[in-house]
This record gives structure tokens, sequence and C-alpha cells, in this order.
């Protein structure tokens, strides 16, 4: 156990010796002292803003600060017995109550400009509505230039394994993600660069088009951060708020965002990412993408287990690992290894329902994934964790 | 009164005081419930504290390694809950029954009966509220603690808030209850309680920031207790304030409870200042500066505090008018906030300084408290606070203006009358040690908090992206120990407590002035029975 | 005595005071809650349409067009499929318009939905107004059934000149247990 531990720290200071230097550039380039100043006018208005008043207090502050080392210094006791007897002084008084009075004068005017320019989302040639639920994003194409029914849709999952962030110090400690036991000891995965970030689908955006985001949630409050183009939009559920950005043309690359507002259990793992890409591989882009979704789900079979469980494992770590285990240990969510309902070959219809209608806290996952996710993921199911059904289920299975 | 009544011959009396439990349990007088409260509070900040430091041993690397996120939101829930109402409320309370009494020449406090109450409620809220972790903890998080955070949004708490949120309903309303009662009695001692010629401008500061407090207390309670009420209509019996699916409104339970929030963080903060202006003319051997202007702004700081609580909610997608109008009485806010810190400054210019443990403290505070109230002006530019809100630089501001404010001038009371409650100079061996590890620490537990923020790590997370990893590991480092420096004072309170040390006089500060020091040390039993003579 | 006798008169008559303002106060903050409704009714702070039918009556202001975006969104398990028939109409304010709302109930039992409106940008809530709309009543749609849901409106044209996109969007709750009462559904978290 000790030497274990002592295993962990050491290498988890070799991984900070190394995140220091070369991860931090993963995220755009840029400080982690500061605040980032982003990539579009807003973002750096708002950066410029940021650095002005950080000029402002710190000014202050020092002048304060400045006075009261000066005092301490001179004015104790050893080098001055008696104390003055002042206690009230009106000019200064009038002073130091005018003076930082103006000063928040000149503050609030180039706020308030920023501000109304944030507020102004009108002609935006691309809107996006973005849904919070607990834990994932989802995006939908509403409109695009002239065509107003666009209709791509599709969740976003955070990508980073379990087996990089279910690293328990200890066996049967307080509550270690999901068991500890199944991990404890095992040799931490190293992490990716971008680790809590990435996600298994990214929102892409086009670079130079103003883009419009309708933000709202299913569930609870959750807050849609993209600190690069400073944007922060609370999303309610059964109320949308809108927020913009417009990314410019040389800006393309990818951005990351995180949930702001606690959400529950997870909320640390549902981060944002967004690629931006030049407009004509945009429109490249979602020509594609709408024609898959207009052809309807792809109910092409299996050639045979395998192909299915490795599509299976996909699915399951990007939309069931969270409350299900990495282990089908179970969490928030019911256990699976070994688990009557995933070994009993005629309850595979029951296993299919509880997938596409949900039942009590477990959500139904018809929208998240297609019938022939929902096919793989349930082959995995009844196929991993020590299961051995061998049953294979095919989107057909599902889709009827 | 009738405790005031009945012991009207015997004057500073100790052996009549009452012993054992009974003493504790049914006590009338102010001083025994002073204490109470005040260790009861150091209690409370113990064991929140040991809630942070579960939460810093999480996130002092990537990677989930201690905890569930499931409990650690329960612990980040529950650690704030116990610190603002368990820790720092309490604490100030304490001072205020304590103090109030023997600063304006009283007997005690005018309603003693009610005053044991509000005290002896505490305990029992606290143990639902902590009965409701210890169950999580032992039960393998399950019921679940509550987990929602100490601002409770709903729907979170509400619909989607787990059993125990009817437990955690129940011991907030028995807090709020509680603060009420202290507020209610504080208003009545100062307002009718006075030593004949103690007018209120000649009250000392303190007074004066805790009435003001009581106020607020008694205005915004009630407020935070209609708050939950209607979490528990909408939990339990088909009401929908909250719930948008019957036409409710989940932003309303933010504008609610921000309209009792801001004002607490006043609350939390005002005795404070009380306190540093005591202090500080001591320690300077020169009057407080500007007297008459600290009571406006203290009084002007109050009233904004109602006007501003939408700065809490900046993101929630307010109309452009409304925004810019909380931006505008935000900032506004900080120059009364400003007057302060230059009233203690001139206070201390060409005085004649020393620098005894009380005086250390509040130094520290001022300083640190301006940073806090410094990025509390940089938040309070909406444009930016997009960027800032729900960040970890919210973190560092509230905790530069909540432990290095409030917490730090709560020391500084406690080393600055603390031989006027125990009769002994507390150790200044322990005392030095206690002050400049804390100091020190907390620094370096909170001041990298900035950094992470700014570069965009959000608040109530349990697991962090890689780039934040290494100032986290240095806040966890601050954190062990700031924390591990708080058993030096738990130290000097115990040898307080046991009367070890050197005996002090009543008046053991040179330039202290007020009738607390008039009276022996430790204080009696019983003390202005007579009303002192002011001049 | 009688001195110590008029202190504590005087004592409970603040007590009292304060006694009276703390429940005051307490009564406030259910105040809160109408307040805020009639707030957001003046300034449509969070988009909230009024709840009630308008007369439409208004006159028509053909030089400006405006266009009205529909979003929907099934929320927190609602398992319908619940689309707009148009996703965006461009009209003149004052002109009177109907676009239907189409659900369907894929579950094996009845379910009870309720609408809520929501619009972006805030300040155009106010002047968006209904003269019939589902989401002024719930629904019922029996197992596997569907249905087509009107709604009704024009745009007063007192809308401020900057805005020229509207957004309404419905989001569809399941308020079956919430009408019929029966709990035993109601997720622990
Ligand atoms: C100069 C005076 C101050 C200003 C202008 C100010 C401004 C602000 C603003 C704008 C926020 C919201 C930040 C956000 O969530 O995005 C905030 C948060 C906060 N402030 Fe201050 N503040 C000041 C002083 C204080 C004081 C004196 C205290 C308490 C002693 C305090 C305690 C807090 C707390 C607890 C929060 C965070 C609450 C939460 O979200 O959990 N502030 N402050
Ligand atoms: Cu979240
Ligand atoms: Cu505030």
């Amino acid at each position: 156990m000790q030497s274990t531990l002592f295993r962990r720290v050491t290498a988890a200071l070799t991984l900070l010796l190394v995140s220091g230097v070369s991860v931090a550039s993963d995220w755009t380039e840029r400080s982690n002292v500061n605040l980032r100043p982003g990539v579009t006018d807003i973002s750096q208005d708002v950066f410029g803003l940021h650095v002005a008043i950080l000029w402002v207090v710190s000014v202050i502050g020092l002048a304060v600060f400045g006075l009261i080392m000066y005092s301490a210094v001179a004015h104790r006791r050893s080098k001055r017995p008696q104390a003055a007897t002042f206690h009230e002084h009106v000019g200064v008084e009038i002073a130091w109550t005018v003076i930082p009075f103006i000063i928040l004068i000149f503050m609030a005017v180039p706020a308030t400009r920023v501000l109304i320019a944030m507020d102004d989302s009108a002609e935006s040639e691309l809107t996006v509505k973005v849904t919070g639920y607990r834990w994932n994003w989802s995006y939908e194409y509403l409109t695009y230039q002239d065509d107003n029914d666009v209709g791509v849709f599709f969740f976003s999952n955070l990508k980073t394994p379990a087996e990089q962030y279910h690293t328990p110090v200890l066996k049967n400690g307080l509550f270690p993600y999901g068991t500890a036991a199944d991990r404890f000891g095992v040799e931490p995965e190293e992490k990716d660069h971008n680790y809590m970030l990435a996600v298994d689908k990214p929102l892409i955006l086009p670079a130079g088009v103003k883009v419009r985001f309708l933000v709202t949630a299913d569930d609870v409050i959750h807050s849609f951060f993209m600190p690069d183009f400073a944007i922060k939009k609370d999303a309610i559920p059964g109320f949308v708020n809108e927020a913009w950005t417009v990314v410019p043309e040389d800006a393309t690359g990818i951005y990351y965002g995180q949930c702001a507002e606690l959400c529950g259990k997870n909320h640390a793992f549902m981060p944002i990412e967004v690629h931006v890409v030049a407009k004509e591989e945009f429109d490249t882009w979602i020509a594609e993408e709408k024609e898959k979704a207009a052809s309807g789900p792809d109910l092409t079979p299996f050639a045979n287990l395998e192909a299915a469980m490795a599509l299976g494992k996909e699915k399951y770590n990007a939309a069931c690992v969270l409350c299900h285990g990495a282990e089908g240990q179970g969490g928030i969510g019911l256990p699976f290894a070994g688990t009557e309902l995933m070994n009993d070959s005629a309850r595979i219809q029951e296993n299919i329902d509880v997938l596409i209608k949900g039942r009590n806290a477990m959500p139904s996952f018809a929208a998240q994934l297609t019938p022939r996710d929902i096919a793989a993921v349930i082959t995995y199911q009844r196929n991993a964790f020590g299961n051995e059904t061998g049953d294979l289920i095919q989107p057909a299975d599902v889709a009827k | 009164m009738t405790a005031v009544a009945a012991h009207h011959d015997h004057h500073d009396d100790h052996h009549h005081a009452p012993h054992g439990l009974k003493r504790w349990l049914f006590s009338t007088n102010h001083k025994d419930i002073g204490t109470l409260y005040l260790w009861f509070s150091f209690a409370m900040f113990m064991v929140g504290g040991f809630m942070a430091l579960v939460i810093r041993a999480e996130l002092m690397y990537p990677g989930m390694q201690v905890v569930d996120p499931e409990f650690f939101n329960q612990m980040t829930t529950v650690h704030g809950l116990i610190m603002v109402f368990g820790a720092v409320m309490p604490a100030t309370v304490g001072l205020a029954n304590w103090m109030i009494p023997l600063m304006i020449g009283a007997p005690d406090m005018a309603l003693p009966r009610m005053n044991n109450w509000s005290f002896w409620i505490l305990p029992f809220a606290f143990t639902i509220l902590i009965g409701a972790v210890l169950m999580s903890a032992f039960g393998d998080g399950n019921p679940s603690a509550p987990n929602f955070g100490w601002t409770f949004y709903a729907p979170l708490s509400t619909k989607y808030g787990p059993a125990s949120t009817d437990l955690f309903i129940l011991s907030v309303h028995m807090m709020g209850i509680s603060s009420i009662m202290g507020a209610i009695n504080v208003i009545v001692t100062v307002l009718n309680m006075r030593a004949p010629g103690m007018t209120m401008m000649k009250m000392p500061l303190f007074v004066w920031t805790w009435l003001i407090t009581a106020f607020l207390l008694v205005a915004v309670m009630p407020v935070l207790a209609g708050a939950v009420t209607m979490m528990l209509t909408d939990r339990h019996f088909g009401t929908s304030f909250f719930d948008a699916a019957g036409g409710g409104d989940p932003v309303l339970f933010q504008h609610i409870f921000w309209f009792f929030g801001h004002p607490e963080v006043y609350i939390m903060i005002l005795p404070s200042f009380g306190i540093v202006s005591a202090i500080i003319p001591t320690f300077a051997r020169k009057h407080l500066f500007g007297y008459a202007s600290m009571v406006y702004a203290t009084a002007s700081i109050a009233l904004l505090s109602f006007v501003v609580w939408a700065h809490h909610m900046f993101t929630v997608g307010m109309p452009l008018a409304g925004t810019l109008f909380f931006m505008y009485m935000t900032m506004l806010i900080s120059v009364p906030t400003g007057v302060k810190v230059f009233n203690w400054v001139a206070t201390m210019w060409r005085g004649s300084l020393t620098f005894e443990l009380p005086m250390k403290w509040a130094l520290a505070f001022v300083v640190l408290f301006t940073c806090g109230g410094l990025s509390g002006l940089m938040l309070a530019l909406t444009p930016v606070d997009f960027q800032y809100h729900d960040t970890y630089f919210v973190v560092a501001h509230f905790h530069y203006v909540l432990v290095s404010g409030a917490i730090f001038s709560i020391f500084a009371a406690a080393y600055y009358w603390l031989p006027k409650w125990s009769g002994v100079m507390p150790n200044t061996f322990l005392g030095e040690l206690h002050f400049w590890n804390s100091l020190l620490s907390v620094n370096l537990l909170f001041f990298p908090m900035h950094f992470v923020g700014l570069a965009g790590m959000p608040r109530r997370y349990a697991d962090y992206a890689l780039q934040f990893a290494d100032y986290n590991w240095w806040i966890s480092v601050g954190a062990f120990w700031f924390g591990i420096s708080q058993l030096l004072f738990v130290a000097v309170c115990v040898l307080c407590a046991m009367k070890k040390g050197k005996k002090a006089e009543a008046a053991p500060w040179e330039g202290a002035e007020g009738l607390e020091w008039t009276v022996p040390s430790p204080a009696p039993f019983h003390t202005f029975d007579t009303p002192p003579v002011i001049k | 005595m009688s001195e110590l006798n008029d202190l504590e008169q005087r004592n409970n008559r603040v007590l009292r005071k304060l006694v009276i303002g703390s429940v005051l106060m307490f009564g406030f903050a259910f105040a809160m809650v109408p307040l805020y409704d009639v707030l957001c009714d003046i300034t449509g702070l969070n988009g909230k349409t009024s709840d009630t039918a308008a007369s439409g009556e208004v006159q028509m202001d053909e030089d400006r067009l405006v266009t009205v975006q529909f979003v929907t969104t099934s929320s927190g398990g609602m398992v319908w499929d619940f689309t707009p028939q148009v996703r965006s109409v461009k009209v003149h304010p004052g002109e009177i318009t109907q676009v239907n709302f189409q659900v369907k109930n894929p579950a094996d039992h009845t379910i009870i939905g309720q609408a809520i409106p929501s619009v972006s940008p805030g300040l155009a809530a106010p002047h968006l107004l209904k003269t019939q709309c589902f989401c002024f009543d719930n629904q019922t749609l029996l197992a596997g059934g569907e249905a087509d849901m009107p709604m009704i409106f024009y745009l007063d044209p007192a809308l401020p000149k900057h805005i020229n996109t509207i957004t309404l969007s419905y989001a569809m709750f399941d308020v079956t247990e919430r009408v019929t009462g029966n709990k035993d559904k109601l997720a622990a978290r």
C-alpha cells in the first residue's frame, strides 16, 4: 500500500513536470496564469478590459499596501513614542470617496460598450442549438444561411477513457470512482494531453461566420463555457438563452470549453470541444451530415461478434461508463457484471427496451444512440465484464 | 430581564455562577453563551476544514484518487454550509454576546432566555446536517448527503435533490431561526440597554457594525427561510415555484437566493470591520480616523447590498438594462468599502505603532481583505465576469474576503479579548507561530486559485484538465499547511481555558479604550449591574 | 422595580416590531414570485411569454419583415417526438400567423404533456402575442397517439426596431405525475 502510494505520487509528480511544459501549450497557445485573450474580437475586447482593470486594482492595491508598509515601519513606537492626535480631515475624506468614483466611471464606460456589443446577436448566418444534459452536450444545427431546416443533430461525450481518471489510492476508501478494488494497484494509464477535454464528436463551426447559439438544458442548469470565445451562458431547462461568436478566418483550430454550472455528480466530465474549420470545409461537412440524417439510420448488420463488440465498447465508454462503471460494476446505475438481466438470453428484448425507453433514473437513449449503436452496446454488455452469453444483437432487432 | 433583577446585589462575584452541565445548558448569561458560541464555531471550523482537506486531497492531482465525484460534491456543499452558517456567523454572534454588553455598559443581553435558545438550536441543526454526511460516508454514498453546492440552485436541489435535501431544509430553517433570534437580541440590547450617556455616536464601531448586521439578518434570513420553504413545497406538495414544467422558473430561485445571499456576505464581514476598527486604534495609540464616516460607510454598504444581488447571476441571461444596473451598483458598493480601508490606513498614519498579536492579525486582515475587495471590483465588470464567473477566480475572491478577511479578524478578536475572557494572556510563542504559518499558508492556498481560475478551471470540479495540475498541487500543499497550522490555535485556546499563562490585567493593552477594559480580567460573571458613568 | 418593568416593556416593544418585520420579510420572499412574474411580463426578463390569449387586433406594419424561428425540446425524460411543422416563418408585425406543431407519443401508455414557451431575445417576449396556443393547457396523448397542435400568433408592431430574428422555443415536459398525482415514477436523483 505504502509503496504503491509512493509510486503513484512519484508518477504523478513526473507527470506534473511534463504537463507544465508540454501540455500547457495544447489548449491553444496560452498562459496558465493570466486570462486567455481568446480568438474572437469580443474575447479580445474582454481581455483588454481585464488587463485594464487588473492594472487599476494593482495600482490601487500597491498604493494602499505601500502606505501600510511605510506606516508600519516609519510610525512604529520606537521611532514615534507619541502618536499624532488627528482623527478627521474632511478634505482627504472627500478625495478618497470622489477619486475612486471617477476611476470607476472610467472603467464602466468601456465595460458598457463591450456589453452592448456582446448583446447584439442579429444577422447571424448559422444557428446551433446547444442542450446540456447530465452529463453531456448535444448540438443541433437549425439554420445555415438560406437553409432553415438543417436538421443535423448529435451528442458529444467525454472521450477520456475511465482508466485514465479512475486511479484510486485507497482500496476500500471513501468511494473512489465506481469501486476502488478493481482498479487499486493497477498502474494508471498515462493521461492524454487533452485529458478531460476531448470528446467523441466535436461541434464543428465555420470560420468567419457569425454563429448564434441557442442554449438550453434538459434536466438541471448547466453552463456553456467557451473561454476562447468569451462565452458563458447558462443552460436552463425550459428556457433558451442566446450567445454568439464569430471566429476569424485565420483562427481555425480546436478549442475547448467546459460546463460551468454545478449539475451533479459528473459535472467535471462534460467538456465541450469545438473544431473551427474553413467555411468550404464546413459546407462539405454539413452537406454530408445532412445527407446522413436524411437517409435514415444505418442498419448494416454486424459481420461478426468482434465487430459489434468493438463499436459497443466505444459507445459504452462514451455513453454508459459514467453511471455503470468501466467494469460494469455499477455506480449511479445498476451493475452488469454477472447480473441476471445480462446473462439470460430470454431477456434481450427487455434489455433493448430499457435502452430505448429508459427506466426510472435511466434515461432513454433513443435520441443519443442510433439503432446500430444500441445493438452494439447491448452486445458488448452481454459479452464483457465476465458475461459470456455470445448474444449478437443486430441493428434490425433494435429498429423494429 | 429576570436574571438581571435576581442578581442585582452581587457584583463581580464568580462563585455564584452555576456549576456543571446545567450552567451551560440553561445559561442565560451573555458571557457563558458567548463562550458557547465561540467554542461551537471553532468546532465547526475544524469540521468544515476537514472537509476542505478532503476536497484538496482529491484535487491535488488530476484523476479521481480519494473520493467519488458524488461524495466530492457533498464535501463542497457541506463545507460551504458549515463554514458560512456554522463557523463565521456563530463566531461573530459569540463575539457580540461577549462584547456588546461590556462595550455599552449593559448588565446582560436584553433577552437572556431567547439568547439561550438561539444558541442551543445550533448544535441540533448541525447534527442533522453532519448526520446526513455521515450516513452517506458510512452507507457507501447511499443515501446521498446534500450535493448541490451551498447555493443549492433549483432544480438540482428540488426535482433532482437527494432524499436528504429535506434534512437540509430542516437544518437551514433551524439555523435561520437561531440567527434571527440572535439578531433581534442584539438590536434590542443596543437600542435599549446602553448605559446612561452612551449615545449612539459614542458607541464603539464594533457595536455599530453589529447593529447594522443584525438589521441585515432580520431582513434576509426570513427570505432564505422562504426560499427553502418553497423548495419543500416544490418537492412534496405539488407546487412549482422553481419547476419550469409547472410554469415556475429556476432562475427565480437564484433571484430569491441571492437577494438573501449578497446581504449575507456583508453579514459575515461587517462585524469584522468593527473588530479591526477596535484593534488598530489600540495599537496605533490614536483615535479611529473618521468615526462618523465609518458609520455612514457601513450603513451605505448595508443598503447597497440589497440592490446588487444579480451580480452573482450575470450569466443567466438578463436583459441588457438589468445587467447594466447591477454592474453599476456593484461597482458603486466598492466605494464605501474603499473608504473603510483608507480610514484604517489613516488611523495608523503617524500613530505610535506596536505589533502585538491582535495587531498583526488586524493588519493581515486589512491587506488581504483589500486583495479580495479588489478582485471583487474585477468581478463587477460584467463582460469580464463572463470569463471569471464560476471559475476558481471567484473561489479565490471569496476566500480572500472570508478566510483571510472574516476569519482572520475573528482570530484578531480572539487574541485581543482572550485576556478579558480567560484572565490569562494568550501564549505569545504559539500565537506567533500560528500567525506566521497562517499568513504564509493562506496565500499559498488561495493566491494560485486566481491563476487557475483565469486559465479557465471551473469551480466545483472533481477532476480537471492537465494544464491546471501544477497550481492545484501547490494549492493543496497550502491547504494542508493552513489546516495543520490551526491546531496551534487549539493549543492557544486550551491553554487560556486552563488558565495557563501570564495573568492578564484589567487593561492588558496599553492603548486600549472602552468600557470592557474597566472591568477586571477575567470579566466577572456579572458586570455593570450598576451602570458605569460615561464621560 | 418600576424602572425595570419599564425597560422590559420597551424591550418587548422593539421585540414585537422585529418579529413582525421578520415575518413580513418571510412573506416578502413569497411576494417575490408574483413580483418577478410582473417584471417578466413588462421587461421580458427570462423570455417568458404571456400564458393567456391576446385579442389580436392591431395594425399591420407592411414595411417590416421579421423572422420567427421555432425550436422544440422534449425535456427531462419526455419521450414524445415533438417538432414544428415549419422551422421558421417571415412575418410582418401585426400579421396573424398560424403554425402547427406535431407530437407523437411512442410510449405504450398515456402521457400528459405541458409545453413551456421561451423567447429569445427576452426583450421580444412581451411583443410576441398569441391568440391561441397549445401551451395554454396541457395535452394528453394516448399510447402511440399523434396530434397536430395549432399556435396562432402575431407580433406587436412596437417590437424594438433592432430585433429582426426571434426564436420561440417550446420545451415539452411530461407532467403526467403532476396532473394525476402519481408519484412512484419520481426519479431519486
Ligand atoms: C468590494 C466589494 C465587493 C465586490 C465588488 C464584490 C463582487 C462580487 C461579485 C461580482 C461576485 C460574483 C462573481 C461571480 O460569481 O461571477 C462575488 C462573489 C462572491 N463574493 Fe464578493 N464582492 C465584494 C466583497 C465581498 C465581501 C466583503 C464578501 C464576504 C465577506 C464577499 C463574498 C463573496 C462570495 C461568498 C461570493 C461567491 C458566492 C458563490 O458564488 O458561492 N464579497 N463578489
Ligand atoms: Cu455541469
Ligand atoms: Cu455579492
